[in-house]
């Protein structure tokens, strides 16, 4: 099987790897580095639990192999958590009760933290449709998109959404 | 209770911040050393006797440890079949599946052969080496179609597809319909779907020689079962196995079967003496998790000409899959489920449970009552339909009404205890969601959106389940050297919050503070007995258990302290993790000082009636189920062009007793909703007529998007459940249950202008305009 010399830089730490040119990127996170926050649901790019933002925009970690992330800045849910605490999104998850076996949420973390970077007053309808990539079998949605108004309001009152804000620019 | 601190609050969930830092801790984010990974080689067809296995050409494969067949298991487990934990004598073909098939397979993804090997990517590779040589058998796919003579066998041996048959009934039937004013038909079918949890089924397992303990870690709801299963399968002392359900990603009732994987890894694990660990893929989960909803049900009611209900009779077949892994108790909830709140004098229902050659079905989420209750529920809208009577006025005229309370119903659950629901208001309930509802003004709102050239239409259902089943559970409470309180459960969490909830309970009796309970969930090393997740039970078992532990071990407390403190008893109190003494200058003692004192002194005897530690386990047993009951109302707009279906408004009124936090309740509800929203609407699990699976991707098989499902008005209708010690009755399943009653009754109400009917789940868009065509109306609209 075919490896390639692979540099990815993922929650702003450069990683270098020789990696089988098939190896998915969601499984390069989890048992390369370790970063087992991001979740396989169905590895066929539907239920979104994998999402990660690679150079600050979402993307199905199941449908990418680790080898087009050469180059690119990856952003896990272990990279949206500040040290020692949670973030505004993620408190608003708590107190609104958005997940429950949690293994959809780390997804809808990441796509909620784009959206929100993106769309700073985003209406019930918009999160809603933005949620649309990502499925959960648990809550019904009622507390994600009540957890995702909630931040955004928080937001809007100055506290950062990203720790530290993954670059939108690309390479 | 007095001075809640803790129950019955909005207590935000302990679960909660590891998972969302991406710190959970899934099976498959455990790391051993020296891990080996497992895949499994499964049948393609649905019905074939095995023959030759050659896996000479995946052995070859660098990274490859083994490829094991049903030849190279422990004798105990070679030819043994799964054993039935859930025996009942009408069963006439009680079949369960040996871990790995060896002669014949009766379903698509029935596993044969396992591939160990140093990833999963070589397995996967290995596994697709693997050639058996198949003669391939007829099979049968329709469980209608299973039950005629000359139907192909799902199991070559038998004689017949029927497994079981049972009569259920009370009352005098035939009286009732023979001078009944009026009797209306259903014929009614459900189409299965599954639990389809985001985390796939996991097993990994470790035998540490040195020890002699073979750890197995399972995303499974019932990790105690399972243990003694596997016990049984190795024929290995049950002592020396640890099972583990670590952080569950959603369970539903799939989760809560034991599965040949959970013993196969861990024989693979035994027999190559490294660790091993297999995660299901979702393809895998469409083909070999357990389903349900697969039933047809030919229904007639006999009412006066009030509408009020004389009798019920009729014949179910339900359909039981490949294989009976938790015997008929899907079918038997059904059959008891129908009369549901209402009085029925008399009713008769045959059930027959049928073989067919599909994954077997097990409960999920609402266990066969959302198909009873379907059933229940248009035959009350058909008879408001004939009589003019309004929808929740049939219901009214019908409803057990609370003074009738305990009120027998005349059959046995499946509990085998006598149907008696202990409480409930139903007609309060009705009307509580009816309020909430707008349901008085609905016929404005369906007037001026007509107007406009929508349809909109409103529907209801009621339903009464039976949770909270026994046997037992457990919960030990303990309090520890360091003033933390150790609590160990057999319960288990697949995001119930069932950490949250048991952490109030034990903190408002022991009077620590809830981030100070350290506690053991789903471990069979941490509490000897056990049971699991599964018919909205854990509330209700292991919440009584926690309660009356906790009791315990406050008694234990009081009465050290009492004499640490030379006060009496009565005048100690319990917070924040002291104990306090209210008399005098009010000497306190921290809970973990009184741990220690509870050591004794080593060669010393400990004064008379004193416990050893500040301990106790107690093993809450139910006297029967805990009956919960709801009534939901769903308001949708139908586009008669495309059949497409969106729910406008939906309106829960839940009662399941007393409420232990609101917050993760209402979760439930909202959760449960959506469930049975998928039921009503989108999930198909479709197979054609050799019974291959057809939806086996989430692309295929739709499950609710955040756009489905519109954020649920609830309301809380308690009723004390007088039968347990906390008044508590089960949440888990409610939101499910009459979800797919009320939304197609909606549904039809709103395309009532054209007349059309509806007795099927899930009813998709293309059946919806299939209806329309078929009445008429495109050539009236065309024509209007």
């Amino acid at each position: 099987m075919g490896k390639q010399a692979t540099r990815i830089t993922v929650n702003g730490k450069s990683h270098a790897r020789v990696v089988e040119a098939r190896l998915t990127l969601a499984d390069f996170l989890r048992h390369e580095l370790g970063l087992t926050g991001t979740h396989l649901g169905c590895e066929h790019g539907v239920c979104g639990a994998c999402t990660v933002l690679v150079d600050g925009r979402s993307a199905r970690s199941c449908l990418m192999f680790a080898v087009q992330a050469n180059g690119c800045e990856v952003t896990t849910v272990e990279g949206l958590t500040p040290d020692g605490g949670l973030s505004v999104l993620q408190q608003a998850f708590i107190d609104n009760h958005g997940l429950q076996c949690g293994f959809c949420t780390p997804g809808m973390l990441i796509t909620l933290t784009e959206l929100l970077r993106d769309n700073a007053e985003p209406s019930e309808q918009e999160v809603r449709e933005v949620l649309t990539g990502n499925l959960c079998r648990c809550t019904g949605y009622a507390g994600i998109v009540k957890a995702a108004l909630d931040a955004a309001q928080r937001l809007r009152g100055g506290t950062p959404c990203l720790p530290s804000p993954a670059s939108g620019a690309g390479k | 209770m007095m001075g809640a601190k803790h129950f019955g609050a909005r207590v935000k969930r302990l679960e909660d911040p590891a998972l969302l830092a991406g710190r959970g801790r899934f099976v498959d984010d455990l790391k051993l050393p020296g891990l080996l990974h497992a895949c499994f080689v499964r049948s393609p067809h649905a019905h074939a006797m095995v023959g030759e296995i050659d896996s000479r050409a995946a052995m070859a494969m660098p990274g490859v440890h083994a490829v094991l067949t049903a030849d190279d298991l422990p004798e105990s487990m070679r030819r043994t079949p799964i054993p039935m934990l859930t025996p009942n004598p009408a069963i006439t073909a009680a079949r369960t599946q040996t871990v790995l098939a060896r002669d014949e397979v009766h379903c698509v993804g029935q596993p044969i052969a396992v591939v160990i090997a140093d990833s999963r990517y070589i397995a996967e590779d290995a596994a697709a080496a693997v050639t058996v040589n198949y003669d391939v058998l007829a099979a049968v796919a329709d469980c209608r179609a299973a039950i005629k003579d000359g139907a192909p066998r799902a199991h070559s041996d038998l004689q017949s597809n029927v497994a079981a048959r049972f009569p259920l009934a009370y009352g005098d039937i035939d009286a009732a319909f023979a001078g009944a004013a009026h009797v209306f038909e259903e014929a009614i079918w459900q189409h299965r779907g599954g639990g389809m949890a985001l985390e796939t089924r996991a097993v990994l397992a470790s035998h540490d020689p040195v020890a002699d303990v073979l750890t197995v870690w399972s995303g499974t709801q019932t990790p105690h079962l399972g243990r003694g299963m596997l016990a049984d399968l190795l024929n290995r002392n049950i002592e020396s196995i640890r099972m583990i359900a670590p952080d569950v990603g959603g369970g539903f009732g799939p989760k809560a079967i034991f599965y040949p994987e959970e013993a196969v890894i861990p024989a693979a694990a035994l027999k190559l003496g490294r660790p091993v660990k297999w995660i299901e893929d979702r393809r895998e989960h469409f083909l070999c998790a357990t389903q349900e909803r697969d039933q047809y049900w030919d229904m007639a009611i006999a009412v006066d000409d009030a509408g009020k209900i004389l009798g019920l009779r009729g014949r179910m077949l339900h359909d039981s899959g490949a294989f009976l892994p938790w015997g008929i108790i899907s079918p038997y909830i059904a059959a008891v489920t129908v009369p549901g709140p209402y009085v029925v004098p008399a009713y008769r229902i045959e059930t027959v449970v049928v073989l067919t050659n599909k994954v077997p079905t097990t409960p999920v989420r609402g266990a066969s009552r959302p198909q009873a209750v379907f059933a229940m529920e248009r035959l009350l809208d058909h008879v408001a339909r004939e009589l003019r009577l309004d929808r929740a006025e049939v219901r009214r005229r019908n409803f057990i009404q609370p003074e009738q309370m305990p009120y027998a119903v005349g059959l046995l659950f499946r509990d085998g205890k006598p149907l008696v629901y202990d409480s409930g208001d139903y007609p309060k309930g009705q009307e509580t969601a009816l309020a909430l509802a707008g349901y008085d003004s609905f016929r404005e709102r369906q007037r001026a959106a007509l107007d406009q050239g929508r349809l909109i239409g409103i529907g209801i259902g009621n339903y009464v389940e039976g949770t909270g089943l026994g046997p037992f559970e457990g919960v030990t409470v303990r309090v520890l050297p360091s003033g933390k309180v150790a609590v160990a459960t057999g319960a288990t969490n697949q995001g119930q919050g069932t950490r949250t909830t048991l952490s109030q309970i034990v903190a408002e009796q022991v009077g620590c503070r809830i981030e100070d309970i350290v506690m053991t969930i789903g471990d069979t090393g941490a509490i000897a007995q056990g049971v699991g997740a599964f018919a909205s039970r854990q509330a209700v078992n292991a919440g009584c258990s926690a309660q009356l532990a906790g009791q315990a071990v406050r008694c234990q407390i009081i009465a050290l302290a009492a004499r640490a403190l030379g006060v009496n008893e009565s005048d100690i109190d319990l917070d924040d993790g002291h104990a306090i003494a209210a008399t005098g200058n009010k000497p306190t003692m921290p809970l973990g000082e009184l741990a220690r004192l509870a050591q004794g002194i080593p060669g010393v005897s400990l004064p008379a009636g004193q416990a050893a530690g500040l301990e106790h386990t107690a093993y809450y047993t139910p006297p029967q189920a805990a009956y919960c009951s709801g009534t939901h109302v769903a308001e949708v707009e139908v586009d008669h062009m495309t059949g497409g279906v969106k729910i406008l408004n939906y309106t829960v009124a839940h009662d399941s007793g007393r409420v232990i936090n609101p917050l993760i309740v209402d979760g439930q509800v909202q959760g449960g909703v959506a469930h049975g929203i998928g039921n009503a609407l989108l999930e198909w699990m479709r197979y054609d007529d050799n019974a291959q699976p057809l939806t086996t991707t989430f692309a295929d098989y739709l499950l609710p998007m955040a756009t489905d499902v519109p954020t649920c008005a609830i309301a809380h209708v308690e009723t004390v459940n007088p039968l347990n010690p906390l008044g508590v009755k089960g949440a888990g399943e409610g939101g499910t249950i009459p979800a797919p009653a009320a939304i197609i009754s909606a549904i039809e109400d709103a395309l009532a202008p054209f007349n059309v009917h509806f007795a099927e789940t899930p009813l998709t868009p293309e059946r919806i305009v299939a209806a329309l065509r078929a009445a008429g109306a495109y050539e009236r609209l065309q024509s209007a």
